[in-house]
């Protein structure tokens, strides 16, 4: 797949929100901290979706994707992306433990419905499985909780080390959930072929033409076309900065610096995601002429 | 049971000469579906929205090879996996003839039922900037003003090898049931499970057996073909000029 910006800003600035919300909840924090914090997360979530209308065409008419909430994920992200930032909002405001609980509930929903878009596709093997909804609870709530240690080091020192320590431990946990998907998408083979393909049962099959000599929306929207060294520098990036860098510096003392060492991390692994992520209809454009 | 319509490919017959995608093209970019719009299209890197496109693949290794010309629509899948995934309902499978549409006028552009197409048969217009793909002509196929036998879509009536039949494939007596019946129809990638309506005819070695009565004409009475008389070297040729 080609990574498209918007969706790597939505998925990674909303997972961060979330977190952030998720961390605040908890620690109960106190008031200049949980207000500031709020507000914080709020306009994550609201640069998050920004970002999204830019990965639509026709932006103006994205208030009828709320409709089919029935069968489409995504459908249903764009209900629950709202939804939470009202309840966080009101939570913000209002200090309401069934509020904040409510909050919790529509936070940990918006997690599920972003995993499920891209886990709920068979023909993406590579984020067909449970690892990508567990990734992007774990990867946001990592990041949140950084930025939350961050917060409370400015705002609240008392509760710096504890969150200091959550942000590790969930961190750890995050990269270890990555890893084992890195793992898992290593040993993936790909269950169509050439030959299911066009349906011409012979091993040696090498495609002569696409029907068109200068690329079409199926070769810009499925292809990164990037070399092979962008790729994998991408996957170290996402693999240093994700956590074993952020948590050096959390140890340090610099909680900011590993917040956004952590959010560079962050957008190199999601775009890693859409990069790595095989389609079939790939297949049918291999060659040009 | 319900109508499916569909297009069933024959492979065997397809000499890959695109009159069906240019037919295609022709015919949906003026109708209720177009324009399907072009960028660049005289310059280097043409481009362009297209509901049908015929590709070319080699099968085999020199010198043992096979060329397959492999025309690729939107298959009209029984269970569209593109369908449920729309968040808007701008994408639907219509319930009574099994035609997959897009409604232009409530499709967001989110280019999320193309992820869940595993066909790539779907496009966004550079333009318009909303999904595409193949209507199997929706908007002439129905119209009581064309004569009967031009109710197809263009691509099937622009075929010139007759490579491409239409028809309800829940019919068991439709001329594309039956080809898929007798002649191998098979479906593209069946391991999603995605149940295509639309059908490929395979290759097929075609042969003939000659029997030895064939060799000689048999309706001839005196047998005897080969031995006409030669005409003499000084009889009058037939342009006066060379000799027998």
């Amino acid at each position: 797949m080609n990574p498209a910006w918007s969706v790597v800003l939505l998925t990674t600035l909303i997972g961060a929100g979330q977190g952030l919300y998720l961390a605040l909840f908890a620690a109960q924090a106190p008031a200049p901290l949980m207000r500031i914090g709020i507000v914080l997360s709020l306009a994550l979530l609201a640069a998050g979706l920004a970002a999204s209308f830019f990965h639509l065409g026709r932006p103006e008419r994205a208030w009828r994707s709320a409709a089919k909430w029935r069968t489409s994920w995504l459908s249903r992200e764009v209900i629950a992306l709202p939804l939470f930032m009202a309840l966080a909002a009101a939570y913000g405001w209002t200090q309401d433990p069934a509020v904040g609980w409510a909050g919790v509930a529509a936070c940990l929903a918006l997690f599920v419905c972003t995993g499920m878009i891209y886990a709920c596709l068979p023909f993406l093997q590579e984020w067909r499985t449970p690892l990508t909804v567990v990734n992007f609870i774990l990867l946001g709530c990592a990041s949140g909780l950084t930025l939350a240690a961050a917060l409370a080091a400015w705002l609240h020192p008392e509760l710096a080390r504890a969150s200091a320590i959550a942000a590790l431990v969930v961190g750890a946990l995050a990269y270890l959930g990555r890893l084992a998907s890195l793992a898992r998408n290593a040993r993936l083979r790909p269950k169509s072929t050439l030959a299911t393909a066009i349906g011409v049962k012979h091993p040696k099959i090498t495609q002569i033409a696409q029907g068109a000599m200068g690329g079409s929306f199926n070769t810009r929207e499925f292809f990164h076309g990037r070399p092979r060294e962008v790729v994998r520098a991408a996957r170290w990036t996402c693999l240093a900065l994700v956590f074993p860098v952020p948590a050096l510096l959390l140890l340090a003392g610099q909680p900011l610096v590993a917040f956004l060492a952590q959010y560079v991390g962050l957008l190199a692994e999601r775009w890693y995601f859409f990069a790595e992520a095989k389609h079939p209809q790939n297949l049918y454009y291999q060659a040009i002429a | 049971m319900s109508k499916q319509l569909a297009l069933v490919i024959d492979l065997n017959v397809c000499v890959g000469c695109h009159a069906c995608v240019t037919s295609c093209k022709e015919w949906n970019t003026q109708g209720a579906a177009g324009p399907l719009t072009d960028q660049n299209a005289y310059g280097a890197d043409p481009t362009g929205t297209f509901f049908n496109r015929v590709q070319t693949f080699e099968v085999g290794e020199f010198p043992n090879t096979e060329t397959v010309h492999f025309p690729k629509s939107c298959l009209h899948c029984e269970d569209p996996p593109c369908v449920p995934v729309c968040p808007t309902g701008a994408s639907y499978k219509r319930a009574e003839d099994g035609i997959v549409l897009v409604d232009y006028d409530k499709c967001i552009g989110c280019k999320y039922c193309s992820w869940a197409c595993p066909y790539g048969a779907r496009e966004v217009d550079g333009e318009q900037k909303v999904m595409k793909k193949c209507t199997l002509c929706v908007d002439r196929i129905y119209d009581a003003k064309l004569p009967e036998a031009e109710r197809k879509p263009a691509c099937v009536l622009a075929c010139p090898t007759s490579a491409r039949l239409f028809g309800d494939i829940h019919d068991p007596e439709s001329e594309a049931s039956r080809a898929i019946r007798e002649q191998g129809g098979y479906a593209l990638m069946p391991e999603w499970g995605t149940h295509p309506a639309n059908h490929y005819l395979p290759r097929r070695k075609t042969g003939k057996r000659l029997h030895a009565d064939e060799l000689e004409r048999h309706d001839n009475p005196l047998k005897v073909d080969g031995r006409l008389p030669r005409p003499s070297p000084d009889a009058p040729a037939l342009d006066d000029v060379t000799s027998w």
